[in-house]
């Protein structure tokens, strides 16, 4: 590629939306700018250059896991959730697909635009209060920044987060192998959704709702209940960005039952009507497991038995055929399942 | 075949799967490879979305002809919207046509070099810029087929501000379904016709070209099953060793189609000769006002400077135009996927949510299994 056609990648030397979608183009960045800078990957089982959740670090017989997000969405309260959920959720959900269940600490860092209303504040601090009941964990440590009128939009939250998990015992987004069997934790595309139908100006109170939430005890049950061999919340890009992630990272293929991935109907009749895929869009309280073959009905039950799994679903398998690429039989014919491009839906977490 | 095109139920994997039973069956019986051609992005969406090749024989091919409206846009009809809006008029126009790259710049590099440029949803809201904006020259750079022709001549039947100017590139179906049945490279044995063009013009439209070259013409909806049983109903007359017109959308296509819109496209424009994108001159495909609206016409009230400029090297290299003229598939450019993307698209076709390459990009194409 010329420098031209590099330069063409960043729209000429600035940044776009589009970098921070969560999908290639997000991964270019990383891989040309930011994982070559740094020395991050050290002897960490995983480390920068992996991409993964988090960071793991062997100390002793425990390895702690960091990880760390910021929280950027409109509108800041939302159907189902508001900002404060999502930057407690986020990352406590960044721990536990690493392994890590029961976060040990957490960081708040808020920066704060002038002028934002106190009760506002308060309101996105006790939804943070909730949902750290919630997940078993308490922040432990922050910092609090004001910027002027117009220089920030509202307020931005970055959390970081620290959990343990036994040495050895830490679950990359890269575990799987062919035979694996692909767990899905309930429907998806009810964040992504409900935050575009919301921004719309769509009637749809009552019907669409995100589904912001802590997935700590529901990958504290799967992991209990059998051999898990990789995991990922499927955020940003969505369902389809984290199985073909997923799949690309094991150099495996996978085949995907579209009927039988959970899509509450809502959620499918809005996507139609504003022509995005719930596959392709956000969600903040899903987990996507790779299970061993014969884990998988021991797992799957674990997890419908938690709050929040009730709807899980078995929905394909990881092949040896197509590595790197994502099979869909739709119920009709067979297609590929490609990662969105670009960013249909900027700032929803 | 027990479903008529009247009892089908929108999503049924059940019933696709007795009707790909049956185009099976029917290929096996014909013996010889056979392609469809479709003229309509909507269809390639479906096609695509729902994996409908994958369930096809190999010998039948289901091919997008040249059914996107922005792609065969002519690239001088985009430089003369780019070269009135630098000139400073505000130019709006379908959202689609946007990014589409002319000779040298799309309406979006000029928007971004100061231009006013505005997208909008529908005909009328083109007008309702213009009224608000009663001391600048609106001109609404108007694309598309019958179906967008029509309300583009609604709104300058309903006498709009002497501010409004339209810039028409709309363009006519049938005429290039002729020219790409007649092209020496295109071997189609049987056109599955768009099924919301028709709603429009009625199916009847297609009488005459099916008189003329002997070939099946399936007007088809745009649900998997509609697609599927348009394809079966197409090759039962290829079977029949004849050529013949049915309507496999009869819930939204009538034979007359919609009078009212199609006396009013009658009375605002003449069709002319012009050239669509890379395809061909085709005569009379083109939607031009006629002399009754000269005073919103753009091209008569303006002189239209040409746009200067080197046009991106890499448009050399597109074979768009073969694409839709159904002479090569996507997976045929060494652009695709590549330096063309629909983040840095070079053609028209990976602009488009109906371009073929756009469509491909997004569902993978043909799976390869």
């Amino acid at each position: 590629m010329s420098d031209e056609q590099s330069q063409g990648d960043t729209d000429g030397d600035v940044v776009t939306v589009a970098h921070g979608s969560g999908s290639g183009r997000t991964r270019d960045f990383l891989d040309e700018r930011v994982v070559p800078r740094f020395d991050g990957d050290g002897d960490l089982p995983v480390g920068l250059s992996a991409l993964d959740d988090g960071a793991v670090h062997n100390i002793g017989d425990q390895s702690v896991v960091v990880t760390t997000d910021s929280h950027v969405v409109s509108p800041l309260s939302f159907p189902g959730g508001d900002i404060g959920r999502l930057a407690v959720a986020g990352t406590v959900n960044d721990l536990a697909v690493m392994g890590a269940t029961e976060p040990l600490s957490l960081t708040c860092s808020l920066v704060v635009e002038a002028g934002t209303p106190v009760d506002l504040l308060d309101a996105i601090l006790d939804s943070m209060e909730r949902t750290c009941e919630a997940a078993g964990c308490a922040i432990t440590t922050g910092d609090t920044k004001v910027m002027g009128s117009g220089e920030v939009d509202g307020v931005v939250i970055n959390t970081t987060g620290v959990g343990l998990v036994p040495t050895g015992e830490h679950v990359p987004d890269a575990g799987l192998s062919p035979g694996d069997k692909l767990v899905l934790s309930g429907p998806v595309g009810d964040h992504g959704i409900t935050l575009l139908a919301e921004r719309e100006g769509f009637d749809i109170e009552g019907d669409l709702e995100s589904d912001v939430a802590p997935v700590n005890d529901i990958v504290a049950a799967a992991l209990d209940a059998g051999q898990v061999t990789a995991m990922k919340d499927p955020t940003r890009g969505g369902f389809a960005t984290a199985v073909n992630e997923m799949v690309r990272k094991a150099e495996v293929g996978a085949t995907l039952d579209e009927p039988a991935i959970p899509v509450r109907d809502p959620v499918a009749s809005t996507g139609e009507l504003l022509g995005i895929d719930p596959l392709d869009v956000a969600n903040e309280g899903k987990v996507l497991f790779g299970v061993a073959s014969e884990d998988a009905d021991s797992v799957l039950d674990a997890i419908r038995e938690v709050p929040g799994g009730e709807e899980a679903a078995l929905v394909g398998e990881v092949t040896d055929e197509n590595r790197g690429r994502v099979v869909l039989d739709t119920g009709f014919g067979q297609r590929y399942l490609s990662e969105p491009e670009g960013e249909q839906l900027p700032r929803i977490c | 075949m027990t479903t008529d095109a009247g009892d089908l139920k929108f999503r049924d994997p059940e019933t696709a799967q007795e009707i790909a039973a049956d185009i099976e069956a029917q290929m096996e019986r014909i013996g010889e490879s056979i392609e469809i051609m479709h003229v309509c992005g909507s269809h390639e969406q479906v096609i695509a979305k729902f994996g409908l090749r994958s369930m096809l024989p190999d010998d039948l091919s289901v091919t997008m002809g040249p059914g996107c409206p922005v792609c065969v846009t002519n690239m001088p009809e985009v430089d003369e919207a780019v070269a009135l809006a630098e000139a400073g008029k505000t130019v709006v126009t379908y959202g689609d046509m946007f990014k589409v790259p002319g000779s040298a710049r799309s309406l979006a590099d000029a928007k971004a070099d100061g231009a006013s440029v505005e997208v909008i949803y529908s005909a009328s809201e083109a007008v309702e810029l213009a009224e608000d904006n009663p001391e600048e020259d609106v001109v609404f750079f108007a694309t598309g087929f019958e179906t967008t022709a029509a309300p583009t001549a609604a709104v300058l039947q309903a006498d709009p501000p002497e501010n409004f100017y339209v810039l028409s590139a709309h363009k006519y179906v049938p005429p290039a379904m002729e020219v790409v049945a007649e092209m020496p490279d295109t071997d189609v044995d049987a056109f599955l016709a768009a099924g919301h063009a028709a709603t429009i013009t009625g199916y009847g439209l297609f009488e005459d070209f099916v008189e003329e070259y002997d070939l099946p013409v399936v007007v088809g909806g745009f649900e998997p099953l509609d697609v599927l049983y348009g394809v079966r109903r197409i090759l039962a007359f290829i079977e029949a060793g004849e050529g013949g017109l049915d309507n496999a959308y009869p819930r939204c296509v009538s034979r007359e189609g919609n009078t009212a819109a199609m006396g009013a496209i009658e009375d605002v424009f003449t069709r002319t000769s012009g050239e669509w994108r890379g395809i061909a001159d085709i005569p009379d495909a083109n939607f031009e006002l006629n002399e009754t609206y000269a005073d919103h016409s753009a091209r008569k009230q303006f002189d239209i400077e040409g746009v200067e400029g080197d046009a991106d090297p890499l448009t050399e290299e597109c074979i768009c135009g073969d694409i839709m003229a159904g002479t090569a598939s996507p997976e045929g450019c060494a652009l695709f996927g590549e330096e063309c993307t629909p983040q840095n698209p070079v053609g028209a076709c990976m602009v488009s949510d109906e371009g073929t390459c756009k469509i491909w990009h997004e569902y993978g194409g043909k799976p390869d299994l």
